[in-house]
């Protein structure tokens, strides 16, 4: 005889997602920088910074207000809205 | 007045001594033309002397007319019943039959036997059967050949120790312990955020080994770790040590048996056991927060298997957790805290609180680490001898928690990053402030324990305490 349980998960059935397209070149774009606001992301972001700018790639940066949780969905809105590709320096 | 003859039914079991004594009398009814249907709960042959006898051994008709002694008497007016006796007592009888000579030869009085229906472990499976629990979780078919502890550990549904298997029949068991509806959806638990049911925590709860009434207060730590001041996604995702501690105050933690005393952080109470480790549970299966997932402690702590204890209210000379959190005394709730482990620390020769409290500052300074302040929140758990040393002197709670926040306050140029030849301290400005190590509110006492020990605990917390990270959440219980 064969028991029965019921699954204690949430039986999720994994979607997918695509990675959105990369970017062929940097020319014209803009890039947006987030510093998750955990300690030293601002040496790797500032870094970055000078690098892209000095090959005439415009950046912009954001912060998000604690790392301990998602980015807010404003900060996500206007990365979305005013950059084609984001870098985001996760740790210390 | 009714406007047809009633009609009767009767439900009876062989394997009754009550049931037998009246056969007669039942057959006797018949003969003279009442209208009688019969349900015989363990064997259709029985009784032979009457008529019209249902066979009722998958006990549905028993279990739907809630039939709990046999022999029942339910009097039907117009398909509805009108009124019920249990057992053989002749004046009942007599009353809804009305014929004087009924029994005469029966003693006035025999009362019936325990209905088949309501046997330890039946009413949950005649629920399941026939009644309109509808549960809504995928079922998972365990082979004959598996071991069902083993398969749990397999589909990754373990903590590491081995759960209960969760079958259909303990999880109806288990959602008895509730009013609430089963597909109530608590809120989403990360870090997958996925909606978690009443029914998900019931199923948790029992593979965690809780017992049904221990479900409200399951359901409650569920409901306060979603409240969004916790963080628990930040708190499962962290490095850091903590997980969730949950303080159980009011009624419930005496009606439940919970222990707030000699080795109540520690093993043996099943209410304390559970408790905690169900709620981690839903983190887990509901959630999808696993360790090498989206927790990356670097080194956890025991407690994030289980971590749940009572405060002892009756002994403590001051108010509760609950009650200083708002809540009255007769409202039983769970606090949530983002802790560590348990740091013991013992004075066995403070006899005044000034001592006492410059003792307890001096280890609570250790907490995340010497140099730092303002980042972790900190529990003490106060043992009863130590807490008598307040007592006797009549300080308040608050005194206590204000003479500890004066005796842990610092110049910050004692804190500094290079201090004492230690790189790691706190930013280079805040070198002429005054540092108290916690930040207000963020020192909390209860207060547990044997009461033989001049010892109590302290239990740092995340160092992302505060709206930076997560601050202690209270829920009330709703049974």
């Amino acid at each position: 005889m064969t028991e029965v349980f019921l699954d204690p998960t949430a039986e999720l059935s994994p979607t997918v997602k695509p990675l959105l397209p990369r970017l062929s070149s940097l020319e014209g774009k803009t890039l947006g920088l987030l510093d998750i606001n955990k300690p030293r992301g601002n040496v790797l972001l500032d870094r970055l910074e000078v690098l892209f700018n000095s090959r005439g790639v415009k950046t912009r940066r954001y912060k998000k207000p604690t790392m301990t949780r998602v980015a807010p969905v404003a900060v996500k809105q206007q990365i979305a809205l005013e950059c084609h590709a984001v870098i985001e320096a996760l740790a210390d | 007045m009714s406007t047809s003859e009633p009609d009767f039914i009767v439900v009876v079991k062989k394997d009754c001594p009550t049931c037998m004594l009246v056969e007669p009398v039942i057959a006797e009814l018949q003969a003279t033309g009442q209208s009688i249907h019969i349900w015989s709960q363990d064997d259709p042959g029985f009784p032979a002397s009457a008529d019209n006898v249902g066979d009722d051994r998958d006990l549905q008709q028993s279990w739907q007319l809630n039939i709990e002694t046999v022999p029942t008497v339910i009097r039907m007016d117009n398909d509805a019943e009108s009124e019920r006796t249990v057992g053989w007592d002749r004046a009942e009888w007599l009353r809804l039959f009305d014929v004087p000579s009924l029994g005469a030869s029966l003693p006035d009085f025999r009362p019936g036997c325990g209905s088949m229906s309501v046997a330890p472990g039946m009413p949950e499976k005649l629920a399941l059967k026939y009644g309109d629990i509808a549960l809504q979780s995928r079922r998972i078919d365990i082979g004959e050949m598996e071991d069902p502890i083993e398969s749990c550990f397999e589909r990754g549904w373990s903590d590491g120790l081995p759960v209960v298997p969760p079958t259909e029949i303990r999880v109806v068991r288990m959602l008895a312990g509730t009013s609430r509806d089963p597909a109530e959806v608590l809120g989403s638990v990360p870090p997958d955020l996925q909606p978690c049911t009443v029914e998900k925590v019931a199923i948790n709860a029992v593979m965690a080994g809780c017992k049904p009434e221990y479900l409200p207060v399951v359901i409650a730590a569920v409901e306060a770790c979603l409240i969004d001041e916790f963080c628990m996604h930040g708190l499962l995702a962290t490095t850091w040590f903590s997980g969730p501690m949950v303080i159980v105050n009011g009624p419930i933690a005496k009606a439940i048996g919970m222990n707030s005393g000699a080795n109540a952080l520690g093993q043996g109470n099943r209410a304390n056991a559970t408790i905690g480790r169900a709620l981690q549970l839903v983190i887990r299966n509901v959630g999808g927060g696993k360790p090498g997932g989206v927790d990356r402690s670097t080194l956890g702590n025991p407690g994030k298997y289980t971590f749940c204890f009572a405060e002892d209210e009756d002994h403590s000379c001051w108010e509760s957790l609950a009650v200083q959190r708002g809540f009255s005394s007769g409202q039983s709730t769970v606090t949530l805290f983002a802790a560590d482990g348990v740091q013991g620390i013992a004075d066995q020769k403070s006899r005044d609180p000034e001592s006492l409290c410059r003792s307890l500052a001096a280890s609570l300074l250790s907490v995340g680490h010497r140099k730092f302040a303002m980042l972790s929140d900190a529990f003490i758990i106060l043992s009863p001898e130590h807490q008598r040393i307040f007592a006797n002197a009549n300080w308040s709670k608050q005194q206590v928690l204000d003479t500890l926040t004066e005796f842990t306050t610092r110049d910050g140029s004692e804190l500094v990053n290079g201090v004492d030849g230690i790189a790691e301290g706190m930013p280079e400005f805040l070198k002429d402030m005054e540092l108290s190590k916690f930040k207000p509110g963020g020192l909390n006492i209860v207060r547990a324990g044997g009461t033989a020990g001049l010892f109590s605990a302290i239990v740092g917390g995340w160092l992302a305490s505060g709206e930076f990270g997560s601050s202690p959440v209270s829920k009330e219980i709703a049974l």
